[in-house]
């Protein structure tokens, strides 16, 4: 019973295959992987629609206010609404601009994301896309993303555009190092790049209560914050959200779309932020395995999305409660702090891995990474120089 | 040979190769770079027909997220015409027949094993990694060296002087 109810849908995707026993093998194939396709495609559009009335209803409850209550049930059928505006309104494309990349851009900025949502185990048997080398699948996709960016600020033929691609491009290319030299240490406890194994090798509980999750570990926590903030700067999120930076550049490189195509955007922004959630949960936090042994009754596929919405819920929390930083406080955390941090974690691997006692390896990785963000703190704060800002262009 | 294995090489192969030719003829050098892209990720998708699944991934790695970007700006911050057309440059072809004529001759003079096309063991990461900490450490340590003298070189060329 339990387990039927943990692979339900392992076993519905079975039951419709079997239909296609007639067919040749080539056909079985295609199907089934067009079902895999189709289910991740619409689990995430639907959480992607819960997710923009949920976004609006939190930030309003950090602000003091309502926030969307007005179309069906206390406001949930509001993304409906949303869409339907953003079919029916006119798409502006400016003349100067260039056709064909203007129109290419949000294609191109979509489809990494969704393919980045293939790799990730959802729940027991329920990888959309397994192959072995998983995480570097990841980042090989997640890269095509700064060049999606590129071509729709440059194609826009508007300063804005074109400050906002730079500004992206910038802080994207600097924090994709942190992001995969945190991976770095998971992969090396968990010896392989597969997603899947990397899950597995989480498996198992200390006194049936404590879960055995990279987390938990003190290499573990400090690189799930680092991979964490890495992460808000990838998706664009506040306090990392200059590129956008509606203060400013008004929309950064989405200022010259309109109608359903600036709807395009805003679906990579949000789908590239679940794929990175979604693998932050597989690395650290112990993908679809439940939090204790009793608890495990619960269905994998349940667990993992709840992992998944704790992160969602973290990345809207910081968002209303963070203001934005400047391009250089983010360049400068970057590089000084971000990058000198996560190579301490791998060193804190390595000696978890090679010490044979539990304990003292626990002491020992704990001691590289405080003597690493005590040092590094003291560094920088010798080197910091409060003074009165001069400008060179303004009073 | 049947028809469904040639028919992903045909694809790969045409995406392939009208992607380098735009790259090589198209008048505007923003649309060539892009157009280059597509040449990229069509050698990456020839790696992974080949089961190199880890080139594969590193190919998109390195000249699509790496590469490219590097190709945009630097056009970007060199040229001030970057949106207008350019001309076309025809004392390259010659030289481009030369290079594949040349290459063609080597490739046919090469004797390749033959019958063996496709019974190679899969190239697995760990067998890449280990091949790597043993039998070519010293190489790999070398290339680690070379490319931090660069890096050190590039921070030092747009350092600021102080006064």
């Amino acid at each position: 019973m339990i387990d039927a109810a943990d692979q339900i849908f392992v076993i519905a995707k079975r039951l419709l295959l079997s239909l296609l026993m007639w067919a040749p093998d080539w056909v079985v194939q295609v199907v089934s992987s067009l079902m895999n396709v189709a289910a991740v495609l619409g689990v995430f559009l639907v959480l992607f629609a819960l997710i923009s009335v949920f976004e609006r209803k939190i930030l309003g409850r950090i602000q003091n206010r309502y926030g969307p209550n007005r179309v069906g049930p206390f406001g949930l059928l509001q993304p409906v609404a949303d869409g339907i505006k953003m079919l029916i309104k006119e798409d502006i494309v400016p003349r100067g601009a260039d056709k064909a990349v203007h129109f290419l851009a949000p294609v191109a900025m979509v489809a990494p994301a969704i393919l980045a949502l293939g790799v990730i185990p959802y729940g027991r048997n329920m990888t959309a896309f397994s192959i072995d080398a998983g995480i570097l699948f990841f980042f090989a996709v997640g890269s095509a993303t700064e060049l999606a960016v590129f071509m729709a600020g440059w194609s826009s033929n508007n300063k804005y555009s074109m400050l906002g691609a730079m500004r992206a491009i910038a802080q994207m290319v600097s924090y994709e190092l942190p992001l995969i030299i945190t991976v770095l240490p998971v992969v090396m406890i968990a010896g392989s790049l597969s997603p899947d194994q990397i899950v597995a090798a989480q498996n198992g509980y200390l006194f049936g209560l404590v879960p055995k999750w990279f987390v938990l570990t003190p290499w573990g926590a400090v690189a799930f914050i680092l991979f964490f903030t890495a992460s808000l700067v990838e998706s664009n999120r506040t306090p990392f959200d200059l590129p956008e930076g509606e203060s400013e550049l008004v929309a950064g490189h989405m200022t010259e779309y309109s109608g359903f195509k600036y709807a395009t955007f805003f679906m990579a922004e949000y789908f590239g932020m679940f794929a990175v959630s979604g693998l932050a949960v597989t690395l650290f936090l112990g993908g679809w395995h439940a939090p204790a042994a009793f608890l495990q009754f619960i269905p994998s596929w349940i667990w993992f999305f709840l992992k998944l919405s704790v992160l969602l819920f973290t990345f809207i929390w910081i968002r209303g409660t963070l203001p934005r930083v400047r391009i250089d406080q983010v360049m400068k955390l970057a590089w000084t702090f971000m990058l000198p941090m996560a190579f301490s974690c791998l060193l804190a691997a390595a000696a978890w891995h090679y010490i044979s006692s539990a304990a003292l390896g626990w002491f020992s990785s704990l001691l590289i990474v405080g003597i690493a963000y005590a040092g590094l703190s003291k560094i920088l704060e010798a080197r910091k120089h409060l003074s009165v800002r001069t400008y060179q262009f303004a009073e | 040979m049947n028809l469904l294995s040639i028919l992903p090489f045909a694809v790969i192969a045409a995406i392939t190769l009208a992607g380098a030719l735009a790259a090589a003829a198209l008048p505007n050098l923003v649309h060539a770079a892009l157009s280059l892209v597509l040449a990229f990720l069509g050698v990456a998708a020839f790696f992974f027909l080949l089961g190199a699944e880890f080139i594969g991934l590193v190919q998109v790695i390195v000249y699509v997220g790496a590469v490219a970007v590097l190709i945009v700006f630097t056009i970007l911050l060199t040229r001030s015409d970057s949106g207008r057309p350019g001309y076309m440059n025809w004392g390259g072809v010659p030289v481009a027949l030369a290079v594949l004529a040349g290459l063609l001759w080597a490739l046919s003079r090469t004797a390749l094993p033959a019958g063996q096309a496709g019974a190679a063991a899969p190239l697995t990461v760990l067998g890449i990694g280990q091949t790597l900490m043993n039998q070519y450490v010293w190489p790999l340590q070398a290339v680690g060296v070379v490319l931090t003298a660069a890096l050190v070189g590039a921070v030092v060329l747009v350092m600021e002087e102080k006064r």
